[in-house]
C-alpha cells in the first residue's frame, strides 16, 4: 500500500461528505419549497435566485446562535448524542457505489469509498447503531418530553429494524451477494423493484420510520411532547440533528435505489443504448466510456425518492402511536416474512426447473399476498371504528 | 512492530478500561454505554482476524438490538440511579471473589500452556469472508447443526410466548 492509496481514500472520503452536507443543505430548501408550493403558497424565495443561498444563510444564523447547556442535563452525554446521531449518517454512505470506474492519472478510480464483501450487513449494523444519538439525546436532557421522544423513537426504531432486515434480505437473494455493487450489476436485466414490488414498497416505508419522517414522526410529534428528544438542544447542537435527519434521508434513499431500483444503472430498457453506464462514446477521434452517467442516474432517483417522502409529509398525518406499534408487528413483519419466503421460493424454482418463468410468480404471489393484507388492515379499521376502540 | 500489533494494544487497552468502566460506574445508563464501546471494540477486534462477517453480527446483535433494549429498560424503569443495596446475600461476595481469582488463574494458565505449543492461527483469506462463508457457515448450521439451532429457536419462541401471556395477564387485571 503506498501512500496514494491513502490519499486517493482520503479525498473519495473528503468529497462524499461534502456531497452529503451539500446535498443536506439543498434538501432542506428543496423541502421547502416543495412544500410551499403544495400548500399553495410561495416558500423561501428571497435570498437569491429562487432562494438558492437560503441554507447558506441558515446556516450562518444557526452559528452564531447563542448556545445553551441547560443546569440539569447529563453533561457529557448531552454533548456526545448529537455526534452520536451525526458520525453514522455520514459513514452509512461509505459502502455505496456512486458509479463504475474511471481513469485518471494512470490508475484506475472507483466511485466508492469501500467496496465491502459485507456490504449489507454493515448497512444494517451501522442502522442499528444510529438510535443511540437519539436515545442519549433524550436521556441526557433530563426532560420529561424529551425522556418520552426518546423511548418512543427506539421503541419505533427497533420494531422497524426487522422489517428493514428481512428487506436487506430479500434484495442478498435476489442479487446473489452482500456486496452492494454486485447488487447493482445483478439489476442490469430487471429492477428488483419490479420482480419484487411488494418489497420495495416495504422497504420505503420502513425507511420513513428509521428516519423518523412523516407519518412516523412521533419522536418528534410538537403538539405532545413540544419537540421530543432534541426539546433542550439550540443553535449548533440542534443544527447537527437537524442535519443528521436529513443526511439520513439523502443516504437511505440512496439504499433504496441501490437495493431496489438499479443503483447507479440505467433503467434496464436502455441496456444496450448509448445511455448505459458500459457504452463507450465517440465523439470525432474521442473515444471515452460514459461512467459520469452513473452518479446522474443515481442522483436521478435519490430526487424522486426524496421527493416522495415530502409528498408523503405534505398529505398525511401523523399515524397514532398504538396503530403505529400494530402496523409494524402485526402487518409489516408478517408481510415482509411472507414476501421474503416467496422471494426465496421463486429464485429455488427458477434455479431448479432452469427457466427464467418461474421467476414472475414472485410479483405475482408477493402482490395477492399484499392485497389480503390491505383487506385485512381495511376490515380492522371499520370493525374499529364502528364498535368500541 | 507492525502496525497491525500497535491497533491490537491500542485496542485492548480500550476493551479493557471500557470493561472496567462498565463494572465500576455508579449510573446504570454509563454502564451500559461503556458495555457499548465495549462490544464496538469485540467487533474490530474480529475484522483484525479476517472475520468481517461476524463482526458485522456482533455490531448489529449486540450493539444495535440488544443494548438498545438494554438502555431502553434502564431509562423506562428510571433505574439509572440506585442507591447500593444493603448486602442481601452476606456470602456473596467472598464467593464472587474466589471464583474470579479461579477464572484469572485458569486464563492465565491456559495461556501460557498454549504459548508453549508451536501452532499459529491464521486468518482466513479474504474469499473465506464473501457470500461464500455465508453460505458455508448456513450449510453447517441447517446440517450439522440443525438439532441445536432448532432448539435454540424453540427456546426464543417460549420466551416470546411467555412474555406476551405475563403482559396480558396484566392488562386484564388492570380493566378489571
Amino acid at each position: 500500500m503506498d501512500w496514494t492509496f491513502w490519499l486517493e481514500w482520503v479525498i473519495k472520503g473528503f468529497v462524499l461528505c461534502l456531497i452529503l452536507l451539500v446535498g443536506f443543505a439543498y434538501l432542506t430548501w428543496y423541502e421547502r419549497r416543495a412544500l410551499a408550493r403544495m400548500q399553495v403558497r410561495v416558500g423561501p424565495n428571497r435570498a437569491g435566485y429562487q432562494g438558492l443561498l437560503q441554507p447558506i444563510a441558515d446556516a450562518v444564523k444557526l452559528i452564531f446562535k447563542e448556545e445553551l447547556t441547560p443546569t440539569h442535563v447529563y453533561k457529557v452525554v448531552f454533548i456526545l448524542a448529537p455526534i452520536l446521531t451525526v458520525v453514522p449518517s455520514l459513514v452509512l454512505a461509505a459502502v455505496i457505489p456512486l458509479g463504475t470506474s474511471f481513469n485518471m492519472f494512470g490508475r484506475e478510480i472507483t466511485l466508492h469509498v469501500a467496496s465491502l464483501n459485507v456490504g449489507v450487513l454493515y448497512l444494517m449494523s451501522i442502522a442499528s447503531i444510529a438510535v443511540y444519538g437519539i436515545v442519549l439525546a433524550g436521556w441526557s436532557s433530563n426532560n420529561k418530553y424529551a425522556m418520552l421522544g426518546a423511548v418512543r423513537a427506539s421503541a419505533q426504531m427497533i420494531s422497524y429494524e426487522l422489517s428493514l432486515g428481512l428487506c436487506f434480505a430479500i434484495a442478498v437473494v435476489m442479487g446473489n451477494s452482500l456486496n452492494l455493487i454486485e447488487i447493482v450489476e445483478a439489476q442490469k436485466d430487471m429492477w428488483f423493484a419490479v420482480l419484487q414490488p411488494v418489497g420495495a414498497f416495504i422497504f420505503l416505508i420502513v425507511t420513513l420510520a428509521e428516519v423518523n419522517r412523516a407519518p412516523f414522526d412521533m419522536p418528534e410529534a410538537e403538539q405532545e411532547l413540544t419537540a421530543g428528544y432534541h426539546s433542550e438542544y439550540s443553535g449548533m447542537k440542534f443544527a447537527l440533528f437537524f442535519m443528521a435527519e436529513y443526511q439520513k434521508m439523502i443516504v437511505i434513499s440512496m439504499i433504496a435505489a441501490t437495493l431496489f431500483f438499479g443503483g447507479y444503472r440505467e433503467i434496464w430498457f436502455l441496456k444496450d443504448t448509448f445511455l448505459s453506464v458500459d457504452a463507450i462514446w465517440t465523439i470525432g477521434t474521442w473515444q471515452f466510456q460514459a461512467w459520469f452517467l452513473g452518479p446522474i442516474y443515481l442522483l436521478l432517483k435519490v430526487i424522486v425518492l426524496l421527493f416522495g417522502m415530502i409528498w408523503i409529509r405534505a398529505t398525511w398525518p401523523r399515524i397514532r402511536y398504538d396503530r403505529l406499534m400494530a402496523f409494524g408487528w402485526k402487518v409489516l413483519l408478517p408481510l415482509s416474512f411472507i414476501t421474503a419466503f416467496i422471494t426465496a421460493v421463486g429464485i429455488l424454482l427458477a434455479q431448479e426447473f432452469d427457466n427464467q418463468l418461474y421467476m414472475y410468480s414472485i410479483p405475482v404471489f408477493s402482490i395477492i399476498s399484499a392485497l389480503i393484507a390491505v383487506v385485512f388492515i381495511y376490515r380492522d379499521l371499520r370493525r374499529k371504528s364502528h364498535g368500541r376502540i | 512492530m507492525t502496525s497491525e500489533l500497535i491497533v491490537f494494544l491500542v485496542l485492548s487497552l480500550v476493551a479493557i478500561s471500557s470493561a472496567l468502566g462498565m463494572a465500576f460506574s455508579r449510573n446504570a445508563i454509563y454502564s451500559a454505554l461503556f458495555l457499548v464501546l465495549n462490544f464496538v471494540t469485540v467487533a474490530v477486534f474480529y475484522l483484525l482476524l479476517g472475520a468481517p462477517l461476524i463482526a458485522m453480527s456482533q455490531i448489529t446483535v449486540y450493539a444495535g438490538a440488544i443494548m438498545v433494549l438494554f438502555l431502553f429498560v434502564i431509562m423506562l424503569l428510571g433505574a439509572e440511579n440506585l442507591a447500593p443495596l444493603p448486602q442481601a446475600m452476606p456470602w456473596q461476595r467472598p464467593l464472587a471473589f474466589i471464583l474470579a481469582v479461579t477464572l484469572v488463574v485458569e486464563s492465565i494458565y491456559l495461556i501460557f500452556a498454549r504459548a508453549q505449543l508451536d501452532t499459529v492461527i491464521t486468518a482466513p483469506d479474504a474469499a473465506a469472508n464473501s457470500m461464500e462463508s455465508l453460505r458455508e457457515m448456513a450449510m453447517t448450521l441447517f446440517n450439522q447443526f440443525l438439532l441445536p439451532f432448532e432448539i435454540t429457536s424453540i427456546l426464543l419462541l417460549v420466551a416470546m410466548v411467555g412474555a406476551i401471556v405475563l403482559t396480558n395477564r396484566e392488562k386484564r387485571k388492570a380493566r378489571a
